[in-house]
């Protein structure tokens, strides 16, 4: 029996070469259990070394290979050849980002944001090593594990019209780890991070669309965690409106 | 280099079921603002009198008004629904580790909904 093949319609930006993208086809051997990713490294070691895109550990955890895969935000690692088969498939960079060249999109603006949240367990005073480890009951630890699943893969910013729309919404990672940081009973935070978090361009630019958990590989349930959010800003205001000496 | 920014369509609310979904649900509050307004001023024709709030119930018994009515009816349900559905992701409670089941944050919503309807309903008809 002939071996079968599919397409891959593969977006390409050579920025020292031409100015707009385009798309190559490219006839790859099919493989039922080929993900996309292993499509594409065939095209690089086999017939265009000039192809150029992230990815690091095959196994849905760095967070490395998201891309477009016929539109939907895909870890390309997880996609199989076969949820696509006879094809074509489509494969660009993750929507929504500036694209540095080929696949590969520019994650500046998330670092940036990323940064902005504190997205680490922060103490009004740390205690002395001496005192041991901030100790912590399942129950607490359940309370925030899932927001913690991120791995900063992009997909859910990908997703988003809004950020899409409005590239300076703090977007759904970003504010999903700061909650996953102002839930955790060791983190003492909220109050610093609530200036960028309740601000005009975070929580209320969110129209609840969902598509961004819809997406997400890991089930961290950024949505939800947003409108968590909005309840805990919505009830700051408040107490700052009744309360306004002991807002801040 | 320049990094390329791709242009977003207009049309990018059709690109996908989930965001036409989306968007549907943020159309309805169109029908549900215009039935306000016409609600208000059916209001203000029954503070006038019974002569004017019948000539204004039969100015409003045609077709195309009846049709606006069922639209926004339509509109309401979508929106009231599609909102109980997404309170257990805005509502979470523990109980331990656990989070209690999503059906009983949406479902005392619903119940709630239906008891307060039941009720003016009942103010309603019972002339």
């Amino acid at each position: 029996m002939a071996e079968r093949s599919i397409t891959l319609e593969v977006f390409r930006y050579r920025p020292d070469k031409e100015q707009e993208p385009t798309f190559q086809s490219y006839t790859v051997p099919y493989r039922e259990d080929w993900v996309v990713l292993d499509a594409l490294n065939y095209l690089k070691d086999q017939v265009d070394g000039s192809l150029s895109y992230r990815w690091s550990c095959r196994m849905g955890v760095c967070g490395s290979c998201g891309m477009m895969v016929n539109g939907t935000p895909r870890l390309t690692c997880a996609a199989f050849l076969k949820d696509y088969y006879p094809g074509p498939v489509r494969v660009e960079p993750l929507a929504n980002f500036p694209v540095e060249r080929d696949l590969i999109v520019n994650l500046d603006d998330f670092m940036q944001k990323l940064k902005s949240v504190k997205p680490w367990i922060v103490r009004d005073q740390e205690q002395p090593i001496s005192e041991g480890e901030y100790r912590q009951s399942p129950a607490e630890l359940a309370n925030y594990k899932q927001f913690s699943m991120c791995i900063n893969c992009m997909l859910c910013y990908a997703a988003c019209p809004v950020y899409g729309l409005e590239p300076e919404f703090l977007g759904p990672a970003a504010i999903a780890l700061a909650h996953r940081y102002n839930l955790d009973s060791r983190d003492q935070g909220q109050s610093l991070r609530k200036d960028v978090v309740f601000g005009h361009e975070a929580i209320w630019q969110c129209t609840f669309v969902s598509e961004c958990s819809v997406v997400c590989p890991k089930d961290v349930d950024p949505a939800g965690a947003i409108q968590q959010e909005k309840v805990a800003g919505a009830l700051d205001l408040v107490k700052s409106v009744l309360m306004p000496w002991g807002s801040r | 280099m320049k990094p390329y920014n791709r242009p977003i369509s207009a049309s990018w609310w059709l690109s996908k079921s989930s965001y036409l979904l989306f968007m549907l649900r943020e159309l309805t509050s169109i029908f549900v603002w215009a039935f306000l307004i016409y609600y208000l001023v059916q209001l203000s024709h029954l503070a006038k009198g019974t002569e004017k709030y019948t000539a204004f119930l039969e100015r409003h018994a045609s077709f195309g008004w009846i049709l606006f009515a069922v639209l926004a009816l339509v509109a309401a349900l979508y929106h009231s629904i599609t909102w109980f559905n997404l309170t257990p992701k805005v509502l979470v409670v523990r109980k331990g580790e656990e989070k209690i089941p999503p059906a009983l944050i949406a479902g005392p919503h619903y119940a709630a909904w239906l008891a307060i309807s039941a009720v003016i309903a009942w103010i309603v008809l019972r002339s």
